[in-house]
């Protein structure tokens, strides 16, 4: 992996790559003050309509609280739908492994038993529930919302390649941007989407309620499904809010259920009422008091217990973070392998854990070069970027390295392709990633494309919205591009006399 | 619908119905200081202000004890400490929305989340000091769209009950605070007949408690006749059909917990039929008789044990 660019609308400072066409002649039509308009009524729009993300930590100058809009470029990212297909299939193939991998940890464990992976892995693993052993959930599907990153870097002929960062099965968010996105650009460009065939994203709440009603516990003929956040001062409730107004679903917090002859009850205006399905936004250690951190008012009590019995279903499952975890991702392929007899159809990263000692030698002889990142962190915290640290960042990484050698991995500092983008100076190439998210209930499902997000500062390669990234709008684009709809001759006079001509 | 939504809803509402009341009585309260009177006249109009919503012992604490036009409308609009302050009904009301936003249709959720953006942006940039009144306009004008949003664009479910029994259960609380101040600072002149140079007072005072509830025109289209105390009362607290008296809180509040309880022994509905019917079959000579003051301050008590009775039955329900 050389450190050239990879930029996914121009192959050089002259050409624009040939599915980027149609959406370059536009954008040079557009005068500058029009997109700047455009720029503030998003800006507005996004505001009145509270599509805002908490940061941890962030008072505002007026004290009005934590909540930050995040950023919405204009310019889309595009992606040709033959790219797509083979981007879907490595999707399905990886989550299908990923979910039969988690139902073998707590089962069979034959992975172990095949000498594939060490047991060490997963038993010295934070995130490995003893509590799931044995406990059979509806269609052995663990992680039935995955959020899969996949990052572009070019190879050493220059040409853009797909590799997978990093797998999300816990709790993944940033769905309600991928659609609030779209229907911004919708609302702000009707006219590119009658001229671009762009596969359409809304039904994703459709795809979801489908999922998690499929995983009812048997028996349940209408089940209720109810959606459960942290409250409205988590970073994601905006999110959390959407999702179960767009599914129809009531928005649950811990205090509103409660567990009672070993089925999970919430409270209602008209008395207790049973929950069937729990779409959780908590993460596991906050989901039950009495079995996980007992001061968490997140959960609900007894709720384990309830689920380990089958009488409720719990999505994502309890212990997931088994399979998602930095130091589990370089064994992926080799699950691929193992349990589906296939050749992994999307790559990883090449990875260095620094529990192995040549791993380890290498890692700290080579920070200023690498990408090093906790085992456990997410979101952007607890990494360090070598070549963009300063010397004083390097040394405390590497104390903690030494400290810590197993809570670390290394990975080369990869060229993330960029896409132009809106800064300051007018439009300049800025780096993105990818988050489809990956539906797995009777199938595995998704919608074309996901949420890209993009680093705004020059240069960064932390995406994280956490971190001060941005979104765009991603496009999945069919290639036969038709030329813009043809009215019939008759309505299209009306519509010239109409309209004056042209 | 979650016990906990009902009680967000529930606030949402009440939240917003207080904002309108304090910018009403603000609005009057300013409109009368610009009228030539005493000091002191002026200075028991700010301080019954206060004492309507029960905060001089707050004031006092955060002012001292001068009484000044200034000092009030700073501590009633933008005080973020004062929990009656305009500033911070508007926030609670969308911070209660923001709890369920899913619950509120878009229309309604922009609106509230709307309002509170603009407040801050208006304060900041002194619109309430350049021009109090077109600020308090604005106030009423953000609270009239909530609520014709609400009607026009809810489904009539029970989230809708829960924000109008709010609404209801605040606008009567209101009311009747504001009733009994205004006409406790004038008992002496109201009981006794008036001296001559009173009577030009009595008019503004008057007037004022019937624009401040947007009644003025209302009163004369029903009595047709000069302002007379006992019938700003009447108007105020037994007029059916003048939409922000108490019984007509009462009859809103009946209607929309019937489409909310289920419970044929609903302790709650009892007691707000109750407290109907007392207002139902009262004359307004009876209520004089016995003391307004009285009266009054028995009726927030009831309403306020109305709304712990909406709140057990409801809102935060007793384990199990």
């Amino acid at each position: 992996m050389s450190l050239t660019m990879f930029d996914e609308m121009n192959a050089t400072a002259q050409s624009v790559r040939a599915h980027y066409q149609g959406y370059q002649q536009w954008l040079v039509r557009q005068p500058a003050e029009v997109m700047e308009a455009r720029r503030a009524e998003a800006e507005m729009i996004f505001r009145r309509v509270g599509i805002t993300f908490a940061v941890y930590g962030a008072k505002d100058e007026d004290g009005a609280g934590t909540e930050r809009l995040i950023p919405f470029d204009l310019i889309p990212r595009i992606i040709p739908a033959h790219e797509w297909v083979d981007i879907e299939r490595g999707l399905v193939q990886r989550t299908t492994a990923l979910n039969r991998f988690i139902h073998d940890v707590y089962h069979g464990q034959e992975i172990i038993k095949a000498g594939v992976m060490p047991a060490e892995q997963i038993f010295q693993n934070d995130q490995f529930r003893p509590e799931m052993m044995g406990v059979d959930v509806p269609g052995n599907i663990y992680s039935h919302v995955s959020g899969i990153d996949i990052v572009r870097v070019p190879n050493a002929q220059g040409e853009g390649e797909y590799y997978v960062l990093e797998d999300n099965l816990r709790v993944p968010s940033g769905v309600s941007y991928m659609l609030e996105d779209r229907k911004m650009m919708m609302r702000l460009f009707p006219d590119l989407f009658s001229q671009n065939r762009v596969a359409p994203v809304a039904h994703y709440a459709d795809l979801l309620l489908e999922t998690l009603r499929a995983m009812a516990p048997p028996a349940t003929a209408e089940p209720t499904v109810v959606l459960l956040t942290p409250g409205m001062y988590n970073s994601a409730y905006f999110e959390h809010a959407f999702l179960a107004q767009q599914m129809g679903i009531e928005l649950v917090e811990g205090q509103d259920l409660f567990v009672k002859d070993n089925f999970v009850y919430m409270r209602t205006t008209r008395g207790p009422k049973r929950v069937d399905v729990i779409y959780r936004r908590v993460d596991d250690d906050f989901l039950d008091p009495l079995a996980f951190r007992p001061k968490s008012s997140l959960g609900c009590a007894g709720l384990l217990n309830v689920y380990r019995s089958g009488n409720v279903s719990i999505c994502n499952a309890i212990g997931t973070g088994v399979a998602d975890d930095k130091s589990i991702y370089p064994y992926v392929p080799k699950m691929i392998e193992f349990y589906l007899g296939e050749k992994p159809l999307l790559k990883n990263v090449p990875t260095f854990m620094c529990r192995n000692q040549e791993d380890l030698q290498y890692t700290l002889a080579n920070l200023k070069e690498l990408v090093v990142k906790e085992v456990h962190g997410a979101g952007g915290y607890g990494m360090l970027v070598g070549p963009a640290a300063s010397a004083a960042e390097i040394e405390d990484f590497r104390r903690a390295i030494v400290a810590n050698p197993a809570g670390y991995i290394a990975q080369p500092t990869l060229s993330l392709s960029t896409c132009p983008t809106y800064v300051e100076s007018g439009i300049a190439p800025r780096h993105i990633d990818l988050r489809p998210f990956v539906l797995s209930g009777k199938t595995v499902q998704m919608v074309p494309g996901g949420l890209t997000r993009v680093a705004l500062k020059e240069g960064s390669l932390v995406v994280n919205s956490s971190q001060g990234g941005g979104t765009k709008d991603t496009w999945i684009l069919e290639a036969d591009a038709v030329a813009p709809a043809q009215f019939p001759s008759q309505l299209q006079s009306q519509f010239q006399s109409l309209t004056g001509g042209d | 619908m979650l016990s906990r939504t009902a009680d967000h809803l529930f606030w949402m509402s009440r939240y917003t119905e207080r904002a309108e009341n304090t910018a009403r009585m603000l609005d009057v309260n300013y409109e009368t200081t610009l009228l030539p009177q005493s000091a002191a006249k002026a200075q028991a109009g700010w301080r019954g202000l206060l004492g309507i919503s029960e905060l001089k012992p707050a004031y006092a604490a955060r002012y001292g004890t001068t009484i000044n036009s200034r000092d009030v409308m700073d501590f009633m609009v933008r005080d973020e400490k004062n929990p009656s302050s305009i500033i911070s009904c508007l926030k609670n009301a969308r911070e209660n929305a923001r709890a369920v936003r899913g619950t509120l249709t878009t229309e309604v959720w922009e609106t509230a989340n709307q309002t509170w953006l603009e407040v801050i942006r208006m304060l900041r940039g002194g619109d309430c000091e350049r021009d109090p009144s077109q600020f308090f306009e604005w106030v009423k004008f953000r609270s009239h769209l909530l609520r014709g949003v609400t009607a026009g664009t809810m489904l009539q479910d029970e989230a809708f009950h829960f924000l109008r029994i709010g609404t209801f259960l605040e606008r009567a609380d209101n009311t009747a605070r504001l009733v009994d101040v205004k006409f406790h600072t004038a008992e002496g002149d109201f009981l006794g007949r008036a001296s001559e140079q009173d009577q030009e007072f009595d008019f503004y005072h008057w007037s004022a408690i019937l624009r401040s509830v947007s009644a003025f025109e209302v009163y004369r289209k029903v009595y047709r006749d000069v302002i007379k105390p006992e019938r700003v009362a009447e108007l105020l607290i037994l007029r059916a059909d003048m939409p922000r008296s108490l019984l007509a809180c009462l009859n809103e509040l009946m209607s929309n917990l019937a489409m909310v309880t289920s419970d044929v022994s609903s302790e709650t509905q009892r007691r707000a039929g109750k407290l109907r019917a007392d207002l139902q079959y009262s004359q307004i000579d009876e209520i004089l008789a016995t003391g307004l003051h009285a009266f009054l301050t028995q009726f927030l008590d009831r309403v306020n044990e109305l709304g712990a009775h909406i709140s057990r039955e409801f809102l935060v329900p007793a384990t199990r």
